[in-house]
């Protein structure tokens, strides 16, 4: 127990005391998962109202795959993109392995499908009928989509925040096409992994604290979204 | 020729503001809609009657010009229209559908939201909200959240967004059918108000005849895909087409007339240059429609005419009609405007009714049905 007491009592030292290196893994890690949710964004959300509203074949194949791509597991994906951003691979010549881009674009193949997947079903809840009253009111398409993006604002809030959940607390993907590389590519995770691995809990705690911290102030963010939605 | 069976006047034709012509709309192989032709006049408000899955909302979306039909065309003040015009003939329209559907947002916005949507400067978008909001009474709702309202109120902001745009055409898909009776009621009214004020081109869908024949300067009866009669309302209700019309109608006589005196409940209309009683409320100097189920009417021969009995109305006429309905004979009794009787065979026999006898229909001050024009 007095192991355990003892990392908690220097981690919070490392906390209070501004770490230097803690502060910088901490940084990289929110602007590589803040980066690739951003992008996961901009992918998801056009792709997701596609899906949503859009007739056209196979729409239901597209939908079965983000589906199944909701739920693709990080190494998975750390394996796949380690394939194309290796030196000898498709886009090796691009320098890009073991590099913060490699882990955005990884985080982004994990990240993109969630927030795809969310959009649709936060558009599909909406009342189908709400389309034809928009347009019957002069909308153009584009205030149309505009109207429901605004109308599922709050589900919408929801797929982000779920989609940087998965990937702020995600590890295997990080670490196979990051490499964990000392004020590099070194993120809140993979850090974690490296000082338990050698028996050094007090950073491996105090950056464990920043992960809980984080992911908590995600999940409260959603179940304000969430219960601001149940008082309509 | 109209579907009517009457021909297609010029007029009409020059005055319609917007046309459809040879329009057909399929769903999986079923025929959904097929009007050869319908007309909306400048300036009236056309009802469209029929009974549930009639084709009536479908109808109104080829209207909107958001359902493509498989053939058809429209023309818009004698334009057609093309695929292309779709988003600029939608900016002339204003759409009420049966649930409010309003924004998540306040009540402001949602008024203001069509008027966004066409770019309107912000203090025009202002003074329009404004001025709709007080015209449905519900100016002081503007700073509330349109998810707090009532379905009265909710209804009322769905009017006023689309009064707000000031269209050329308001399109009302069963704008009420939602509501409870006394919130219908007077939602109609003022409706029916405004409607006048602003002499706004209307094309309004319902399946309650009373809405129509409040509403309508025309009629139009949709039964199962395709019109079957259209018509001022006095004329689809007292004379209809065909037996399926006037079996949806139920209504037969309709006569427009005007109050000439009213007493507690007691109403008396003249009409044709006869004064009949009936039961309801009403002003002297108020113009009616009295309205006469031929169930309700009795048919003596002979003229039994008299003032002394003041229970009933009793008309003389002459029969210019007879013929079967189903087990029952109607019979169209001309006493300065047609009443219709529906009586049994038997009685017909032995009453030995026939076209061209003088006659006597009678019916019960009870069995009018008033409706304030």
């Amino acid at each position: 127990m007095s192991l355990l007491w003892e990392g908690i009592r220097r981690a919070i030292d490392l906390l209070l005391h501004g770490d230097a290196e803690v502060f910088e893994i901490t940084l990289l890690s929110l602007k590589v998962s803040g980066l690739a949710t951003a992008i996961s964004l901009l992918l998801g959300l056009p792709l997701g109202t596609l899906l949503a509203l859009g007739h056209f074949p196979g729409r239901r194949f597209f939908l079965s795959l983000v589906n199944t791509g909701m739920a693709l597991p990080p190494v998975v994906v750390g394996l796949g993109v380690s394939i194309f951003l290796w030196r000898s691979g498709p886009l090796g010549d691009l320098n890009l392995i073991y590099t913060p881009a490699a882990i955005v674009i990884a985080q982004t193949v994990i990240a993109a499908p969630i927030v795809v997947g969310l959009t649709v079903t936060a558009l599909q809840q909406l009342d189908p009928r709400l389309r034809l009253q928009l347009l019957g009111l002069g909308a153009s398409r584009p205030q149309m989509v505009l109207a429901l993006w605004r109308e599922a604002r709050l589900p919408l809030l929801a797929a982000l925040m779920a989609g940087f959940g998965s990937i702020i607390s995600e590890v295997g993907a990080s670490i196979m096409v990051g490499g964990n590389l000392r004020h590099q590519t070194r993120v809140l995770t993979t850090a974690i992994v490296l000082e338990t691995s050698r028996g050094d809990f007090a950073p491996a705690i105090a950056l464990g604290l920043i992960l809980l911290l984080l992911a908590y102030l995600v999940n409260l963010a959603l179940t304000w979204i969430q219960q601001g939605g149940q008082r309509r | 020729m109209t579907d009517d069976g009457r021909p297609t006047t010029g007029d009409e034709l020059s005055s319609s503001l917007l046309a459809v012509r040879g329009l057909r709309v399929a769903r999986e192989g079923q025929r959904v809609l097929e009007i050869e032709h319908l007309a909306v006049c400048e300036g009236e408000v056309l009802a469209i009657i029929g009974p549930n899955g009639a084709g009536k909302s479908t109808l109104l979306l080829v209207l909107s010009r958001l359902l493509k039909p498989e053939h058809g065309e429209m023309r818009f003040r004698g334009h057609l229209l093309e695929a292309g015009d779709d988003l600029a003939y939608r900016r002339r329209i204003a759409l009420v559908l049966q649930e409010p559907l309003l924004l998540d947002r306040s009540v402001f916005d949602n008024v203001a939201a069509g008027l966004r949507f066409r770019g309107l400067p912000r203090p025009e978008v202002a003074r329009r909200v404004d001025k709709w909001l007080a015209r449905l009474g519900i100016a002081h709702l503007g700073a509330r959240a349109a998810r707090s309202l009532s379905g009265g109120e909710a209804q009322r902001v769905s009017l006023a967004r689309a009064f707000a745009l000031q269209p050329d055409i308001l399109l009302l898909d069963e704008p009420f059918s939602a509501l409870d009776s006394p919130t219908r009621a007077r939602l109609l009214e003022d409706l029916k108000t405004l409607l006048a004020v602003t002499a706004m081109t209307t094309v309004f869908v319902t399946h309650d005849l009373d809405e129509a024949l409040l509403l309508g300067d025309r009629v139009a009866v949709l039964l199962d895909g395709r019109l079957r009669q259209v018509g001022p309302p006095e004329q689809v209700f007292s004379a209809p087409a065909d037996s399926e019309v006037a079996a949806f109608v139920g209504v037969e006589t309709v006569v427009a007339g005007r109050v000439v005196a009213a007493d507690e409940g007691r109403v008396i209309v003249e009409a044709s240059g006869l004064h009949l009683e009936a039961v309801g409320e009403a002003q002297p100097g108020h113009s009616v429609l009295l309205c006469l189920r031929p169930e309700d009417v009795t048919i003596r021969p002979g003229d039994h005419s008299s003032p002394s009995s003041s229970a009933r109305n009793r008309l003389p006429g002459r029969i210019t009609q007879m013929g079967p309905r189903g087990p029952l004979v109607r019979v169209v009794v001309d006493c300065g405007f047609a009443v219709v009787a529906l009586i049994t065979r038997a009685s017909a026999r032995d009453l030995g009714l026939a076209e061209g006898q003088t006659v006597t229909a009678a019916f019960k001050a009870s069995a009018v049905h008033l409706i304030s024009r």
